[in-house]
């Protein structure tokens, strides 16, 4: 099998994976999710480095410093805030205990 | 090191695929809000071990020049402050946005490392060549309509659809463009730093189409698109992926794609329109006059201080958020009020319906942030029986999901899955103003007699009834 035949069947399978995985998040957790799956795009930043090892010219030089940025803001960025977002729906004590003295 | 020389590929490839595995369990835990967070640090570890392989692999290997390792740390460390820095700044309800934003620099790295491609790229195979300029054309058009869809939601933007003058020959010059362009890629012999025109010409005509598709689509649409945006970054992530022949880069572009896909699905059905009539820009353009032809409503306006009165002797009260509460960021007054009302002997839920917010499950994050327990979130399908039951429902900012003409047929929200206000004994509805809501059309809950209007900013309205309230 050709590098691309093998490449391309990963490809499908783990699209496969992905709707399998998704199916089943419930709504409330449809934004963090969109953006943790929009931090795990940047894995693009693996593909810097690797190019980057073959830069040799200005202009790649420069490609290369650019794609670094946005793709590692991308990453950090991405995760960082996903995680800020979850933070707030674990268990709070404080507002537990305003509950319990509403009622 | 010898073992290492013949190993090396094998064991990239196997960390790489650890990693992926580690993005998948990531992603499955986010199925439940007491495991996401997990989730999120189960994908954070697979990230850094993929980037690890990466920057060992490259710096073993050596690279050709000792600019290019300068200029990748520096890229990175720019990035990386730059990321952090906003993500831990941003308000909660300028959260869409940001999103966006990131998705945007995503969609932007992985055009860049396919153009970086195609620059160095001689004697490549068709189908090498054909993966390039897909990611050139994906990761442009991602750029640039992510940015606009940032902007509207920023309101940099107009978020009302805006018609492109021309568009459609605009489209078709780009796309002709295009396809001149990748004819030029294919045919020349001097495929590389010879063929920057075309690359560059290609780039541009992508970069226009990011921007002609967004434009027309209305700010209330931005989450769907953001998320279709998502799919095709993960997408051209994919492409950068075949071209480098890089295991993790294909397999976690397709997740993201793959999740980005469903999710923008999810999301449309929740608003009952299809992904298509998204896309088309605007809202029904046919149809909605029909609607207008009904008998003008009656709209009853209330003050704070009846409504304060209303709910402080409820016996329970419901609440129904919408996107009126996130623009005004009003979710605190929200808090607050729920706390007053609480020590009054009040039972207070919410409301939430699947879109409520400015992206499905904002609102739950916005209440969160206001330390509203997430108990007493209630969904669309729980919340709508006990509305019977409520004394008073006070609508914030909330229009469309909450109009009961989405039951008939016949009207643009026909079938959408609606919160049963109406059955509530008492309604008070927060309004900015008298305007239609998204879908065009006036909402009959308005028009109903158990049913009294508040004019005013979410914000503000909220803040005089908290005060009427401490006065009883």
């Amino acid at each position: 099998m050709s590098t691309l035949t093998i490449a391309l069947t990963l490809f499908v399978f783990a699209l496969i994976i992905g709707v399998i995985v998704i199916g089943k998040v419930p709504a409330t957790l449809h934004t963090p999710l969109m953006s943790g799956a929009n931090s795990i795009h940047g894995v693009v930043i693996v593909g810097v480095v690797l190019v980057a090892a073959e830069a040799n010219t200005v202009l790649g030089f420069a490609l290369i410093f650019l794609a670094a940025a946005l793709g590692t803001a991308n990453v950090v960025g991405g995760y960082t805030v996903t995680d800020r977002m979850l933070d707030m729906f674990k268990a709070k004590p404080a507002a537990d205990k305003q509950e319990k003295g509403g009622k | 090191m010898e073992f290492l020389n013949a190993n090396l590929e094998t064991i990239s490839w196997f960390l790489y695929l650890f990693s992926a595995l580690l993005f998948i369990q990531g992603l499955r835990l986010m199925n439940s809000p007491r495991t996401a967070r997990k989730g999120n640090f189960v994908s954070i570890v697979g990230m850094i071990i993929a980037v690890i392989v990466a920057l060992f692999h490259s710096f073993y290997n050596g690279f050709a020049s000792a600019t290019a390792i300068v200029l990748l740390l520096l890229g990175i460390a720019v990035g990386a402050a730059f990321g952090f820095v906003t993500a831990k700044k941003v308000k909660m309800t300028a959260m869409p946005q940001l999103v966006s934003l990131f998705n945007t620099v995503g969609g932007g790295a992985a055009a860049l490392v396919a153009i970086n491609d195609a620059l160095v790229a001689v004697n490549q195979p068709i189908s090498t060549i054909i993966t390039i300029i897909l990611g050139i054309i994906i990761g442009s058009v991602t750029f640039t309509g992510s940015l606009i869809a940032a902007g509207k939601l920023q309101g940099i933007v107009s978020g009302s659809p805006v018609r492109v003058p021309l568009k459609k020959l605009i489209d078709g010059l780009c796309l002709i463009g295009i396809v001149l362009c990748a004819y030029m890629m294919f045919s020349s012999n001097t495929f590389g730093y010879g063929a920057w025109l075309p690359i560059i010409a290609l780039t541009a005509f992508s970069l226009i189409l990011g921007i002609t598709f967004v434009m027309p689509i209305g700010g209330a649409d931005m989450p769907v698109v953001i998320s279709i945006l998502n799919a095709c970054t993960g997408t051209a992530v994919a492409m950068a992926g075949f071209v480098i022949n890089n295991l993790i880069m294909i397999v976690a572009g397709a997740l993201v794609g793959a999740a980005g896909g469903i999710l923008s699905k999810l999301m449309a059905e929740a608003m009952n329109r299809s992904l298509i009539n998204i896309l088309a820009g605007g809202f029904g353009d046919t149809g909605t006059t029909s609607s207008d032809t009904g008998a003008e409503m009656t709209m009853v306006e209330t003050t704070a201080d009846d409504v304060a009165v209303q709910m402080a002797f409820a016996a329970r009260a419901i609440i129904v958020p919408g996107y009126g509460l996130a623009v005004a960021g009003a979710q605190h007054e929200i808090a607050n009020l729920t706390k007053i009302l609480e020590s009054k002997g009040v039972e207070v839920l919410f409301a939430i319906h699947p879109v409520a917010g400015r992206m499905p499950g904002h609102m739950n994050v916005l209440l969160a942030e206001a330390n509203i327990s997430y108990e007493k979130l209630i969904a669309l399908e729980d919340v709508n029986p006990m509305f019977s039951t409520a004394d008073i429902a006070l609508v914030v900012g909330a229009n469309d999901v909450t109009n009961p003409a989405a039951r008939r047929t016949g009207t643009p929200i026909s079938g959408m899955p609606i919160l049963d206000v109406d059955a509530a004994k008492n309604v008070v509805v927060i309004k900015r103003g008298r305007g239609k809501g998204y879908a065009g059309i006036e909402n009959e809950l308005y028009g109903l007699p158990q049913t009294k209007m508040l004019y005013g900013d979410a914000k503000n309205a909220v803040g005089s009834i908290i005060a009427a309230v401490k006065e009883l």
